[in-house]
């Protein structure tokens, strides 16, 4: 049979399967168990309006529990277990842990990870938030926008691929096919290479360095002052510290640039320099998450009552302090959504390292070392283990996700 | 002087959509001018040119004797207070009366001393650190109010300050607003409103808009007793006045119209021996109808009637005309329905129309 075939009826099979469900499920509550007609009939309707809500979630709970709840105590079982050559597991306790624990190419991934997940959500909502601001007013904006929301519809292993050409490397004397590497080769080591290779993106850093210790210092304000108490607080030190980390890592990166001496003239590997090659990789999803963190705050943007920006001009307000001080706070539990959203994104990335690097030169993170140990070095154990540490670092952020989420729907 | 002058100001939107034209108003300092008018004549759109919000398409606009057509709003010495109030949501009471003066960069002590005030006036005091979400209407509006008054403009403008308030609310913080204006004599206020009631009781000047322009400009009793044309005398006044076809029969100190109807009025407006013959729209407020023996301006069936107690609202069955006739007579008539009534009226209350204008004002 044609797949086209086979995939229609498929489709037909399983629309049709949704509906006769629903409608035969709920004849048989009204019509055979509870019917609503007999002495009991006002009782019947109130138990079937009991029962209904049930009828409908059913098939969700169920997929849920097969596909969720059970891969999530199997795998915890699994990383408790290891397999025995011939046949059979035994219990280890917690030796897979140790056993990850005790490896660099783990730390690796986690240290990798969490420069993920510094860098990507926070490029990523700054960069929507700054295209949804540009193009809201103009004729093609929303040309524009279709643009940059494009990548969305592009699968994280196409992405890949389209991003490991832009960085590709031939040999010196032929022509480079990677944009990167022919944008490189035009600098030379005179005073404009020095201007923009290392004065411009120190400049970047510090202003990066600068504005996070702000944020963290806005953080912590309240929780100095006394002003704020209870379930926060620790929440708020935390990434008051996350902050200092990264303006210390910032002035760090400052020094290692300027100090660095490049290798101009020469076509670089780029996939190859520890470090870089990371945030090389970092760009190929900060590209996809931008489109999508554009249109959400787009259309919060939008919702802004205009009255609201309408006042900030009579009252006296500039372009960057309506944008500042009155559109970003009012849509900020977007902005938060967004971010999280994104970082959820992050913390699973497998798909771009897999594709381009596969882990080597450094760029290991852990859903690929996760891949790494379960499918290739054929060790559950610690693949399981690494799962289950990779979904410790989802979760809360996914329950502060959804509760954001929440409250921006009220 | 902080007048306003308004001279030949148009508004067109996007070089076709033309929506005023050609508004000349010259305003006082510490008058306090209603624009009133159907809902889309154009007066949202006078006060956000007034304000700065919108670009003055056409003419010329002076503040206190600078022309401000380009001055940005924040410069132009006006306050703002939108229907919607606008509050910054994210912002305490405090912090939304203080973000203008924080723009324009005062010191902390004279910021502090503006929202005192302010407060004091507003009565707003147990609200200050509170977000708008948590405030009343009625408390919304008086921030809003509040964030217009620190910043001690020369002009304050509003826009449909009270639609968003209950019939209850709406009375008592109009009332509010009347002596806030009384406390602040110096003070000029620009009141948009589409309710003819608030345009009666607030204003110093009712400016009246209709068709892109400016219909009448005057007093509320000027406007009530002696409108300008057809449309305000329709507007001001509820129920609408009542509109006769006929034709001038006698001219002179008094003028008498013989109506399409069969009846006769006579009217204090003068006209001349050359009006004779003419054919004019005869006015006459419902309140102005009284019932007569002989000679009446109007007599008819009652189709029904409406008893408020205070007065007695008469609806006539239509004869040839389209418009019922309307009158309200003083006391209970709860008998009338069906029954025929004939209606007179003091010449002094009647007016003359000709293609829609008042002779009065020839
Ligand atoms: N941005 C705009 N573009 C075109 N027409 C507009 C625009 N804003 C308002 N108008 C039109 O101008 C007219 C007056 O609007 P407005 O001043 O808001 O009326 P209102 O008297 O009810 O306050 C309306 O007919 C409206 O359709
Ligand atoms: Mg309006």
């Amino acid at each position: 049979m044609s797949p086209a075939l086979q995939g229609l009826i498929t489709i037909a099979i399983g629309v049709g399967g949704c509906l006769s469900y629903f409608y035969l499920s709920n004849l048989f509550l009204d019509k055979v168990l509870f019917p609503a007609r007999g002495p009991n009939a006002g009782r019947n309707i109130n138990r079937a309006n009991m029962i209904r809500p049930w009828l409908f979630l059913a098939p969700a709970l169920m997929a849920l529990g097969l596909y969720l709840a059970y891969p999530v105590i199997e795998t915890l079982r699994l990383s408790l277990t290891e397999r025995i050559p011939g046949g059979g597991y035994r219990w280890v306790g917690l030796d897979n842990y140790s056993l990850m624990f005790a490896e660099a190419k783990f730390w690796e991934a986690m240290r990798n990870n969490m420069l993920w997940l510094i860098v990507v959500p926070a490029a990523s909502t700054a960069f929507g938030l700054l295209v949804a601001q540009l193009t809201d007013r103009i004729r093609w904006g929303s040309f524009a926008k279709s643009l940059i929301f494009m990548p969305m519809a592009i699968s994280f292993v196409g992405a890949a691929v389209i991003f490991k050409l832009v960085y590709d490397t031939r040999p010196i004397e032929q022509d480079q096919i990677g944009i990167l590497n022919a944008l490189w080769l035009q600098f030379d080591g005179g005073a404009g290479s020095w201007l923009l290779l290392k004065a411009l993106p120190a400049l970047i850093l510090a202003g990066f360095a600068a504005l996070s210790g702000f944020v963290g210092w806005l953080i912590l304000r309240p929780v100095i002052a006394g002003r704020f108490h209870g379930f926060g607080t620790p929440a708020r030190i935390v990434a008051t510290a996350a902050s200092a980390a990264i303006v210390v890592l910032s002035v760090r990166g400052i020094f290692e640039l300027i100090g660095a001496d490049f290798n101009y003239g020469a076509p670089q590997t780029w996939l190859t320099v520890p470090f870089w090659n990371s945030l090389f990789l970092m760009v190929v999803l900060i590209w996809i998450q931008t489109g999508f963190a554009m249109v959400i705050l787009s259309a919060a943007l939008r919702g802004i009552p205009e009255e609201t920006i309408e006042a900030a001009i009579v009252d006296g307000a500039g372009p960057f302090q309506i944008f500042f001080q009155i559109k970003v706070p009012q849509i900020m539990g977007t902005i938060v959504v967004v971010w999280t959203t994104i970082t959820l994104v992050v913390l699973k990335v497998f798909d771009i390292v897999f594709a381009m690097t596969n882990g080597q030169w450094e760029t290991q993170v852990l859903a690929n070392y996760m891949f790494d140990k379960l499918f290739r070095a054929n060790n559950w154990g610690v693949g399981s283990a690494s799962a289950m540490i990779i979904m410790l670092l989802v979760t809360p952020i996914l329950v502060w996700n959804v509760y954001n989420a929440r409250k921006e729907m009220r | 002087m902080a007048g306003l002058k308004l001279t030949g100001v148009g508004k067109t939107y996007g070089g076709t959509v033309n929506v005023l034209n050609d508004i000349n108003l010259d305003i006082e300092q510490g008058e306090l001018i209603v624009f009133v008018g159907p809902s889309g004549c154009g007066k949202s759109t006078l006060l956000r040119m007034i304000a700065g919000l919108e670009s003055i398409t056409a003419g010329t606009l002076e503040i206190d004797g600078l022309l401000v057509n380009d001055v940005p709003p924040a410069q132009r010495g006006i306050a703002m207070v939108f229907q919607s109030y606008a509050l910054y949501p994210h912002m305490t009471v405090r912090d939304n009366m203080s973000f203008a003066l924080k723009l324009a960069k005062k010191s902390a002590s004279e910021i502090d001393a503006a929202v005192t005030k302010a407060t004091k006036i507003l009565q707003l005091e147990p609200y200050l650190d509170r977000l708008p979400k948590a405030l009343s209407g009625g408390q919304r509006q008086r921030v809003a109010i509040g964030r217009a008054i620190v910043r001690d403009p020369k002009v304050y403008l509003f826009d449909e300050p009270l639609s968003n308030l209950d019939a209850a609310l709406r009375v008592a913080t109009r009332i509010e607003i009347a002596q806030l204006k009384e406390s602040m004599p110096k003070s000029t206020m620009i009141y948009v409103t589409h309710d003819q009631v608030e345009a009666m009781t607030l204003a110093s000047r009712i400016v009246v808009l209709a068709d892109k322009g400016i219909a009448q400009v005057g007093t509320p009793l000027e406007l009530y007793e002696r409108p300008e044309n057809e449309f305000v005398a329709q507007f001001i006044g509820s129920p609408a006045m009542n509109l006769l076809a006929g034709e001038i029969i006698e001219t002179g100190k008094e003028t008498v119209v013989k109506l399409a109807s069969g009846g006769i009025a006579r009217s204090a407006v003068p006209t001349t021996a050359a009006d004779k013959g003419l054919k004019v729209n005869v006015g006459v407020r419902p309140e102005a109808l009284v019932q007569v023996k002989d000679q009446p301006i109007f007599s008819g069936k009652v189709a029904y009637t409406e008893a408020l107690g205070e007065v007695t609202i008469l609806y006539f069955e239509p004869q040839d005309q389209a418009d019922h006739v309307i009158s309200k007579l003083s006391g209970i008539h709860a008998d009338f329905r069906g029954k025929t009534v004939s209606l007179g009226a003091d010449p002094a209350k009647v007016q003359i129309f000709h293609n829609g204008r008042s002779l009065y004002y020839r």
